[in-house]
């Protein structure tokens, strides 16, 4: 097992290029029956690309202005030239390097096991006979309706009396497996793990660890990959229970940082909270600029048999 | 796995063990311990593998929300004993206008964010079903929200929301509109909570009917057009029957997901966040639970406020048990 998380990180980020191929597929078989788009559906998309983008493009520019130009009005439409100024207030004063860390090492931890544990669980729900399989695969859709909030008081309690309270393993340990994620891996490697496969490397005497490493890894590794930036977003923005289980001013998650500083903690200072705002969501955008086509195809294709 | 070849040495000679497989590792007698190990792999390994899950989910799922009952029953001050109290909490929640106030908020606020974002969503699937042009910048533009934390894109929003300064009462000033008090007043402080809730997710939506439109089969389309059906009404008729799985799991999950809400209005709130306003106008079920747990310090009440959030997921479910059978039934026959 230790070796498999060694080398996980590296293999889910290769596969840049093979999420896409799944859903590319599906648009292509369908593109016969599609219409051409005539200029209102472009006028309505790019209204919906600009509300879209606008809140973004209006964090840079209130980031950029000192705290008295942003709530003066009217509202700056153009960048500033404070942005670095902000940027090392935020830094320095608010601790917002510290809660970058922090958050860095939360979602790689939660996203890494998550990905390991779901694609073991997805296989034995797609691909191995065991009893009650039916009924403990319809139990993991069925917890995904349990909201957190039926168990952040017994939690807060038990971290409480660990010590872990403000720790990062309180926010990191109930996050190891989603069932989201061992349901995503299941749909997936129903379909594209054959089962022939499975069975030439038992009839070749490997045993389930083996074929796990070299038979399910190299199948699964686009779905992984797409799963590992899902997960790594959602771990990345939660707010509800790290809001609980750490303090802003302790060693806060980025979202933990924010709500501090929303609720005016350190400085009243708009243009430095919206600074604040700008650094936890910048790394983000940056991986949705280059990996988005493929968390699109993700979103899509774990989507449509669900 | 070696504990496990220690573990059992028994050795039995099972009939169902591979007759004539040698192996790349045959270094001992077939049959025997290998024979054994085999079927201990086959038997036991989906369940090593399904373990972590629900071990996971027992310890931070399972038996958090059990206990979260049991507190829901007893009186328990923040680091304290509990002390059995019995329906004593809920009755309490029955009497108070809080809980009816924060429930009916969570009802409007939820219809306010989602409907109006569904439909929307439907719309824009729609207009991306078509060829396009720069069709990838178009999926990755509305789906930017989503890659936005709700602390980030709600402070965002409380600036442009300002009644003073904010964008939105200026461009409604343009249009002869006058300055809307978005944070004190009841309604436009729920409708700016749901611009919050729907900006987010509204993109994401999209993309997933958008991949439901796309496997609905082209004969379909194809005997409409020879019916003389127009384009609405094959939207209507063709496309919207289609995709109603995908659209009941969107209206689940959306309602799961308004049931909680608790980010968006503590954050635009600012210092009167967690009372949802300084009159909980804004005030959800979750803000409520939260300031009940950790402002007041009374778990039990807390707990209770919990276990009716679970059993309003559990109405909905069943509702949409029912929906979902019903429309089966209507197809089938």
């Amino acid at each position: 097992m230790a070796h498999t998380l060694d080398r996980s990180p590296a293999g889910s980020g290769i596969p840049a290029a093979a999420p896409a191929a799944r859903p590319g597929r599906r648009f292509r078989q369908t593109a016969g029956r599609q219409h051409h788009a005539g200029p209102l559906t472009y006028v309505l998309l790019v209204g919906a690309a600009f509300v879209s983008l606008f809140p973004l493009y209006w964090n840079v520019v209130a980031a950029s202005h000192s705290g008295e130009r942003v709530v003066e009005a009217p509202a700056p439409l153009l960048p500033g030239n404070r942005l670095l100024d902000n940027l090392s207030f935020a830094w320095n004063q608010v601790d917002m390097g510290e809660a970058l860390i922090n958050t860095t090492i939360v979602a790689s931890l939660v996203a890494l096991s998550t990905v390991l544990f779901s694609t073991l669980a997805g296989f034995a729900f797609a691909k191995l006979p065991f009893r009650g399989r039916g009924m403990l695969l319809s139990l993991v859709v069925a917890t995904m309706t349990i909201p957190p909030q039926l168990s952040v008081i017994p939690l807060y309690q038990i971290i409480t009396d660990l010590g872990w309270f403000d720790q990062l393993q309180s926010v990191v340990l109930p996050s190891l497996v989603a069932a989201f994620g061992v349901f995503f891996m299941r749909q997936f490697l129903v379909e594209a793990l054959p089962m022939e496969l499975v069975e030439a490397a038992r009839m070749d005497g490997a045993h389930s660890l083996r074929i796990i490493w070299h038979v399910v890894f190299p199948v699964a590794r686009p779905a992984m990959a797409v799963l590992g930036m899902l997960v790594f977003v959602q771990a990345w923005n939660d707010f509800f229970w790290p809001f609980i289980a750490l303090t802003p001013d302790g060693n806060p998650t980025l979202q933990v940082a924010l709500a501090g500083l929303g609720a005016g903690n350190h400085t009243v200072d708009h243009a430095v909270v919206l600074t604040g705002a700008l650094i936890s969501t910048v790394p983000l955008l940056l991986v949705f600029a280059f990996l988005g086509k493929h968390i699109v195809g993700g979103i899509t294709a774990g989507a449509v048999k669900s | 796995m070696a504990t496990s070849v220690r573990a059992r040495p028994d050795g039995s000679p099972p009939p169902a063990a591979p007759p004539s497989s040698p192996g790349p590792r045959g270094r001992r007698s077939p049959g025997g311990l290998r024979s054994t190990l085999y079927r201990w792999d086959i038997k036991a390994i989906p369940y090593v593998f399904v373990a972590p899950f629900f071990l996971t989910f027992a310890a931070f799922g399972l038996f958090p929300l059990i206990y979260t009952g049991w507190l829901s029953l007893n009186r328990v001050e923040l680091g304290g004993d509990p002390t059995w109290k019995g329906l004593e909490n809920y009755t309490d929640l029955a009497t108070s206008e809080f809980f009816w106030n924060a429930l009916f908020n969570t009802f409007t606020i939820g219809v306010i964010a989602t409907v109006p974002q569904l439909l929307m969503a439907l719309g824009l699937a729609h207009l991306l079903n078509y060829k396009l042009r720069g069709r990838g910048f178009f999926r990755v533009a509305i789906l930017a929200p989503y890659a936005t934390s709700i602390a980030a894109a709600t402070l965002v929003f409380a600036q442009l929301f300002n009644t003073d300064y904010g964008m939105i009462n200026s461009v409604l000033g343009w249009v002869g509109i006058d300055p809307v008090n978005w944070e004190s007043s009841k309604w436009p402080a729920q409708i700016a909570i749901s611009v919050i809730v729907t900006w987010r997710w509204t993109g994401y939506n999209a993309l997933i009917y958008l991949a439901a439109m796309q496997a609905v089969p082209q004969d379909l389309y194809e005997a409409a057009s020879l019916d003389g059906a127009s384009r609405w009404r094959q939207f209507i008729s063709v496309t919207i029957p289609s995709i109603r799985p995908t659209i009941l799991f969107t209206i689940v999950v959306s309602t799961i997901g308004a049931t909680q809400l608790f980010g968006e209005p503590m954050l635009f709130g600012g210092s009167v966040g967690i009372s949802g306003g300084s009159g909980n106008q804004f005030q959800t079920l979750s803000l409520l639970m939260y300031e009940k747990g950790w402002v007041t310090g009374a778990l039990g009440q807390a707990s209770a406020i919990a276990w009716v959030m679970l059993l309003l997921l559990l109405l909905v479910g069943g509702v949409q048990a029912l929906v979902s059978r019903h429309n089966r039934k209507k197809l089938g026959g």
